[in-house]
């Protein structure tokens, strides 16, 4: 933030009428500052995780066994690997590309697990090489968007097919079922006596590297230029094709892991697991306020927007409301979400304009 | 720099009423919902039998029924029914709601399995937690249920339907199987099956093919337009699943192949009347999913009581069904497949 700001500044200090318009731009920052409080608080972040803990509370107090620990368990064990696959995600729709083939990559991560482990290697190599086949298919995500130049709605439809094609004809009709029983106990077990999973470690670990990654390095700075101009954010230095490629590799590393871990949890490779489940992470992740156009959004409104749509679905469930209406009021909600954010931003733009005239005096000084 | 100001200061105030908006919704989404649950399973707390229909998924005919028959034989001993369901017929759906009966306590969970294998774990920490398991039309590994209801004996079943199939053709030709998942544990039995009686006793019948309709209308429409163009030769095609059958008998209705391409399988005469009234279908067969149900909730009854432990011997009465004996690894049979034709079809509600 401050950074940009010093640039702003510093060709205008260059303008003859430097010193007018220094001043003007100072007022202006003032002008636009809010105290820090309201900086944190009021965003949609923070509405995303009120709302979080609204539902809770609703939750706790109106249906029946929501308040056990074992909720919280089987909640967590149940979302995540669509909080592991959203880590990346955000910063792919940050910089306004997608990735649909999360998903399918969860599913043939699943199957080459199934399959070699079948074949007889020992799991901790077929889940290295489930890894590795994430990151190729990243890659080729990658490259198909960054080298060629195709757009990532199209490339990531094709690979979507692409990948669970594979998935499904390399162990056809079957299922794998058989797995070392420490794996699968250890993808369900909880840490120590607490009812949270172990699977949470190395989520709470990736979301560290994430965050510090997106909110404080300039790679992450780098991202959100990307999504607000792709074009400026080149001439400002950022390596556009370097950046979008590495995040889907990322993206495929990530969703491979989360295959391994949706395997062993459910004891089953097979080539349909997971099927849907991008839909899943991209509305989780545009409920978390971040923007689809790109350049906005933040870590802890993705993970809060998760949380929301699982513990939703976990409490819906305990009162006994079918998935359909489960999916209808996940579905509203997303909608809401995106409608409310654009409705208001353009009724705040038109309460605006009457008052509009010194404020556009001074962008006109500042441009 | 203004541009970005401006956005973030439209984001606060979309932030608050955001927050408003979402808050009301979801508040009234939640007590709508927790007011229609508690009308189904809330009573369930002093020693009432609650019974739990996970069908392999929702909005299929053949569940429907069998959640129906379950209901009934419910209310008849006087415990509390209630069905949840995936939307997609998929195992990891349901260890959802299987993990949801364990954490609501239920006396006795039935469930149609997607996967033998995948939904083990759960089921077994359900039956940790005193929740006792029945399973239908499609089951578990021995281990992770109490007793199996058996629609009828899988033997039965391929024979049934290996019957129709080589009557309609006049045992000589091609023919192909239009199957549901590529999983389902009760599908792969049926077609070894009828793979290994079609090979037996009937050389001249060739079985060129078979494609998985996912139980999903749309699919199972397609792939039979599919095969009728892949396998020109073909004269019959077999689809032991309910969609699966009505979709390829809707795609014949208003092709050229109707009446050259026999269709039979396992349907429910509601939908496949119209079918067999115009003549685009001879016969079809199936168990009675209601007396399936039926049969289902009695036997959780008795585990529930105590009448029935799931060992072989054990012996339970089921209501207008009669009495039943659980035969070797907890499997209690239902009994032969019917047929339905253009004489009897008339007399079947379901």
């Amino acid at each position: 933030m401050s950074d940009s700001t010093k640039t702003t500044v510093t060709p205008e200090s260059l303008n003859p009428s430097g010193r007018a318009d220094a001043q003007a731009s100072v007022r202006t920052y003032r002008d636009y500052g809010t105290p820090l409080w309201r900086r944190i608080l009021l965003t949609r972040e923070m509405a995303i995780i009120a709302l979080l803990l609204v539902v809770i509370v609703v939750a706790i107090s109106t249906v029946r066994g929501f308040d056990r620990p074992i909720t919280i368990t089987y909640l967590l064990l149940d979302v995540a690997p669509i909080l592991l696959i959203a880590l990346p995600m955000t910063l792919v729709i940050i910089t306004g590309e997608i990735d649909l083939s999360v998903a399918s990559i969860v599913g043939l991560s699943s199957v080459l697990l199934g399959t070699l482990t079948q074949a007889g290697w020992p799991l901790e190599a077929a889940a290295l090489f489930a890894l590795v086949a994430g990151a190729l298919g990243g890659a080729l995500n990658g490259f198909l968007i960054t080298v060629v130049g195709l757009p990532s709605l199209a490339v990531t439809i094709g690979t979507l097919a692409l990948y669970r094609g594979l998935a499904v004809g390399l162990l056809g009709t079957t299922a794998v079922t058989d797995w070392p029983e420490f794996w699968t106990d250890l993808a369900k077990d909880k840490i120590g006596d607490s009812p949270f999973p172990v699977i949470m470690i190395p989520f709470v670990l990736l979301a560290i590297v994430f965050i510090v990654l997106l909110h404080f390095t300039p790679f992450g700075r780098g991202i959100f230029a990307i999504g607000l101009n792709d074009e400026a954010a080149s001439f400002s230095g950022v390596n556009v094709a370097r950046t979008k490629f590495i995040l889907f590799v990322l993206t495929g590393v990530v969703s491979a892991f989360a295959g391994i871990y949706f395997t062993l949890r459910f004891g089953s490779a097979r080539g349909d697991n997971a099927t849907g489940l991008e839909l899943q992470v991209i509305a989780a992740v545009l409920l978390g306020g971040v923007s689809i156009f790109g350049g906005r959004g933040a870590m802890h409104g993705v993970i809060a927007g998760v949380l929301l749509i699982g513990v939703l679905a976990s409490a819906l469930r305990l009162a006994n409301v079918t998935s359909d209406v489960i999916n209808i009021i996940t579905g509203v909600l997303l909608v809401l979400s995106v409608v409310s954010a654009s409705f208001l931003a353009w009724l705040s733009k038109k309460r605006q304009r009457p008052g509009g005239r010194k404020r556009g005096a001074v962008s006109a000084a500042q441009a | 720099m203004l541009f970005h100001t401006r956005n973030s200061g439209a984001a606060r105030v979309s932030a608050i009423a955001a927050l408003a908006v979402s808050v009301a919704l979801v508040a009234t989404a939640c007590s709508g919902g927790s007011t229609g649950g508690s009308g189904g399973g809330g009573e369930g707390g002093g020693g009432d039998v609650t019974v739990t229909f996970l069908p392999k998924n929702l909005g299929n005919p053949y569940f429907d029924t069998s959640s129906k028959g379950g209901k009934a034989a419910v209310e008849e001993f006087g415990g509390t029914f209630q069905e949840v369901g995936p939307s997609e017929a998929t195992p990891d759906a349901q260890v959802s709601y299987i993990n949801t009966a364990t954490q609501q306590a239920v006396s006795a969970l039935v469930v149609s399995a997607n996967d033998p294998k995948a939904i083990c774990d759960a089921l077994n920490e359900a039956r940790d937690a005193d929740v006792k398991v029945v399973t239908f039309d499609s089951d578990t590994n021995t281990d992770c249920r109490d007793i199996f209801i058996n629609q009828a004996s899988a033997e039965g079943i391929a024979k049934a339907q290996v019957d129709l199939i080589t009557e309609q053709i006049g045992d000589s030709g091609e023919i192909a199987i239009l199957s549901a998942a590529a999983n389902a544990t009760n599908q792969n039995a049926w077609i070894e099956l009828m793979k290994e009686d079609l090979a037996a006793n009937h050389p001249n019948v060739k079985l060129v093919d078979t494609v998985y309709g996912d139980d999903d209308d749309q699919t199972s429409f397609d792939k039979t337009a599919a095969l009728l163009q892949s396998h020109p030769n073909l004269k019959g095609i077999v689809s032991p699943t309910t969609v699966g059958i009505a979709a390829a008998a809707r795609y014949l209705q208003t092709s050229e192949y109707k009446g050259k391409v026999a269709v039979t399988g396992l349907g429910t005469p509601n939908q496949m009347r119209d079918f067999v009234e115009d003549g685009t279908v001879t016969a079809f067969a199936l168990w009675n999913p209601e007396d399936l149900g039926y049969l289902a909730a009695f036997a959780a009854d008795a585990l529930v009581k105590g009448d029935i432990t799931g060992k072989a011997g054990d012996k339970f009465e089921a209501g207008k069904l009669g009495s039943f004996e659980v035969a070797e690894d907890g499997v209690v049979l239902l009994g032969d497949p019917t047929v339905f034709n253009k004489e009897n079809i008339g007399d079947f509600d379901f």
